[in-house]
């Protein structure tokens, strides 16, 4: 999983004009994914996850959206490509899924024809062969009776069914980067369980390269490699997977741990709250967004936000405290059994 | 069921059972047939327990609570509230029970007006009850709004000023005005974000142990139903198939389908993650417009063999705490309470190997 890297975000800002003012929706996010590579992005509604990836894609079409910074992708800026150039990407470079299977397939059209669709728009190949081709895309994402199945519409697959075509229809031009946008939030947990292991599946199969967006941080231990974790509109904390879990720097993510009921740990008597609601991004604190609701915060917080510093390596975290300082608070943070397995 | 435990009986449903019917043609309408939603259901509820309702989207679980709520005629059964059977009441008659059982919902978007205040919320079950003048009523809705952590100047507010948490705290407050017994909480975490759905668990919890509340807690994340429940029921198909001590059914599952449900949840350590082996259900849950037959859950589960396709299995008792299964290949039975690989991790689902890897990267 080394090498350059095949995606990188360089300090991206979005802000949207709106009647209240400028709602600051990414802050200055930058990121980077490498080939075959499982980024989770985590956070809380509104935290800027998935705007940060629709604006990856230049999914976001509102003419009140202004957008600064770079995304690089095989070296080529995103950002600056004409409407046609960027059609290229999409699908057979960067692909996506979204959350809700139920409103992202069209009603009216068969789910073949719709897989179709997109490979006849990137391959110069016959209906036929596209047809073919969905039947295959079918049958590799476990859909029985793919040749029949493929003149279903939508509202004849269960959610999850649906949420299979939607991942047939994203990998059918092999694209090296997959975006899944909360892609098993609308699902139980038994279906959830058999799309991540379709996810998998298909990653380790094609080597693509995966960015998980999701709120469940059961999820991204499940699947990701490295994760970052976003809170109003800028990453707080960024690392391998083990070292976010094991090692937090952010109190942040501290709070996220602690807040989970968790089944694999005794129960604690109460969960930890993180107090208080997130800003509202119109009006972002001068400090660090969470100071307000961050259990440690002393002067430097209300002075400038913290940058993403180093702690070593490539685990990055935004919070003033000295690491020395953070470990000996984390463990009066989060319940003590939660970092049972740390050391 | 064992009901002599703790508090005394509040609700007991016995076979309950609710069919909705699907209709066919335009004026000559008939019964083409049924959805069988809940399905011969019959439970206790101890004063001041909180029972955990779970099982995935289409397995009844809201439908039970509706019926027991009685927002819903029953197909078929029977719920005794308090000793008085309730199944049958007339609307009038309902309308003192319903002063005792109160329901909070899921989606705190939906279920609050949005022409009316908050005050006006919360002051209409108190009105419409007749529950004292207007000073008295003014008087209470400030002490709800306090009582859910709102502030009382938060009266005049409508609900689009408030966040999700906020306005499900308000849902909270509206369900406790008339000092009900029973509250039947249907997903009410399920819209939060994970930071703020903490804080409405504790909420409820705490206020459980101030109001000596009864829970029934309707939930799909199986996490937020053991932290908070006494016991668990697990549904699948209109049917339950087990219930168990809330600890007792993620320690011991003894239906296939509990097992699997656990073995689904994604765990939050990464190392645990790893070294578990997951049990992943094949296929969807079927149509329960035509159940299978015997076992609803035969076609989905790895145990079955041909018995559970003929012959539907009865809820018996496993352990001597009220653990019931209805399944012809219990599991985990004849283990002593607590596992060996509970030691390390306290949970079947995990299903970790009992000697400790070292952990590695």
């Amino acid at each position: 999983m080394t090498g350059e890297p095949l995606l990188e975000v360089r300090d991206l800002r979005v802000s949207f004009r709106t009647e209240d003012g400028l709602v600051q929706a990414v802050d200055g996010v930058s990121l980077s994914l490498s080939e075959g590579e499982t980024l989770g992005i985590v956070g809380e509604s509104g935290s800027g996850k998935s705007v940060t990836m629709m604006s990856v894609m230049r999914l976001i079409n509102d003419p009140n959206a202004r957008f600064e910074g770079e995304v690089l992708f095989k070296g080529h800026d995103l950002m600056t490509l004409n409407p046609e150039q960027i059609r290229e990407v999409r699908g057979t470079g960067i692909a996506m899924i979204f959350q809700d299977p139920m409103t992202s397939l069209n009603p009216v059209h068969r789910v073949g024809k719709q897989i179709a669709e997109q490979i006849l728009a990137h391959q110069d190949i016959s209906k036929q062969a596209a047809r073919a081709r969905a039947i295959d895309l079918l049958a590799a994402v476990g859909i029985p009776q793919p040749a029949e199945r493929v003149d279903n519409y939508p509202h004849e697959f269960s959610g999850g069914m649906r949420q299979r075509v939607m991942i047939a229809m994203a990998v059918s031009c092999n694209p090296d980067i997959l975006i899944a946008d909360e892609p098993t939030t609308a699902l139980d947990v038994t279906i959830q369980a058999q799309i991540l292991k379709l996810l998998r599946k298909l990653r380790n199969d094609f080597g693509t390269a995966v960015v998980l967006i999701t709120h469940d941080m059961g999820v991204v231990a499940d699947m990701a490699d490295r994760i970052a974790v976003m809170y109003a509109g800028r990453i707080v904390e960024q690392g391998t997977r083990r070292e976010v879990f094991y090692d937090a720097q952010h109190p942040y993510t501290w709070g996220l741990l602690g807040s989970i009921a968790r089944l694999d740990r005794p129960k604690p008597r109460r969960l930890a709250t993180i107090p208080g609601q997130p800003p509202s991004l119109l009006r972002l604190p001068e400090g660090c967004a969470f100071g307000d609701r961050c259990a440690h915060r002393f002067d430097l917080c209300d002075e400038r936000p913290p940058l993403l510093a180093r702690v070593d390596g490539n685990h990055l975290d935004a919070c003033h405290l000295e690491p020395k300082q953070k470990k000996e608070l984390r463990e009066t943070t989060i319940h003590p059994e939660l970092i049972g397995t740390a050391e | 069921m064992t009901a002599d435990a703790d508090g005394e009986l509040l609700l007991r449903a016995e076979h309950v059972t609710k069919y909705f019917p699907i209709r066919s043609g335009v004026l000559l309408q008939h019964e083409v047939g049924r959805v069988h939603a809940v399905d011969d259901v019959s439970l206790d509820l101890r004063a001041g327990e909180t029972l955990g309702l779970v099982g995935e989207s289409g397995c009844g679980k809201s439908t039970l609570a509706r019926c027991i709520a009685r927002l819903y005629p029953l197909t078929g059964g029977s719920v005794v509230f308090e000793g008085q059977d309730i199944s049958r009441l007339s609307r009038r008659k309902l309308r003192p029970v319903r002063r005792e059982l109160q329901l909070v919902f899921q989606d705190p978007y939906a279920s609050l007006n949005p022409r009316k205040r908050v005050g006006e919320i919360l002051s209409d079950p108190l009105r419409i009850h007749r529950s004292g003048n207007r000073v008295q009523i003014k008087k209470r809705v400030r002490e709800l709004l306090e009582l859910v952590g709102l502030s009382p100047e938060h009266i005049n507010r409508y609900p689009h000023e408030f966040s999700g948490g906020q306005r499900q705290r308000i849902g909270v407050a509206r369900a406790l005005a008339l000092h009900p017994k029973l509250i039947i909480a249907d997903e009410p975490v399920s819209a939060l974000d994970v930071s703020i759905r903490a804080q409405v668990i504790n909420l409820l919890d705490d206020l459980q142990d101030e109001l000596h509340l009864t829970y029934i807690f309707i939930a799909h994340d199986l996490g937020v139903v053991r932290h908070v429940s006494d016991r668990i029921a697990v549904m699948y198909l209109g049917k339950i198939v087990e219930v168990s001590p809330a600890e007792e059914l993620y320690q011991r599952p003894v239906h296939p389908y509990t097992e699997a449900l656990l073995s689904a949840v994604p765990i939050p350590d990464p190392d645990l993650s790893d070294r578990r082996t997951q049990i992943v259900l094949e296929g969807d849950v079927p149509s329960p417009i035509l159940p299978p037959s015997g076992c609803r859950f035969h076609p989905r589960c790895r145990y079955a063999t041909k018995i559970c396709a003929e012959q539907e299995p009865p809820l018996a008792e496993y352990g001597s705490d009220g653990h019931l299964a209805a399944c012809h290949h219990p599991l985990n039975i004849g283990l002593p309470a607590t596992p060996a690989a509970a030691a390390d991790a306290p949970s079947a689902a995990a299903e970790v190997p009992a000697e400790e890897a070292p952990a590695s990267d």
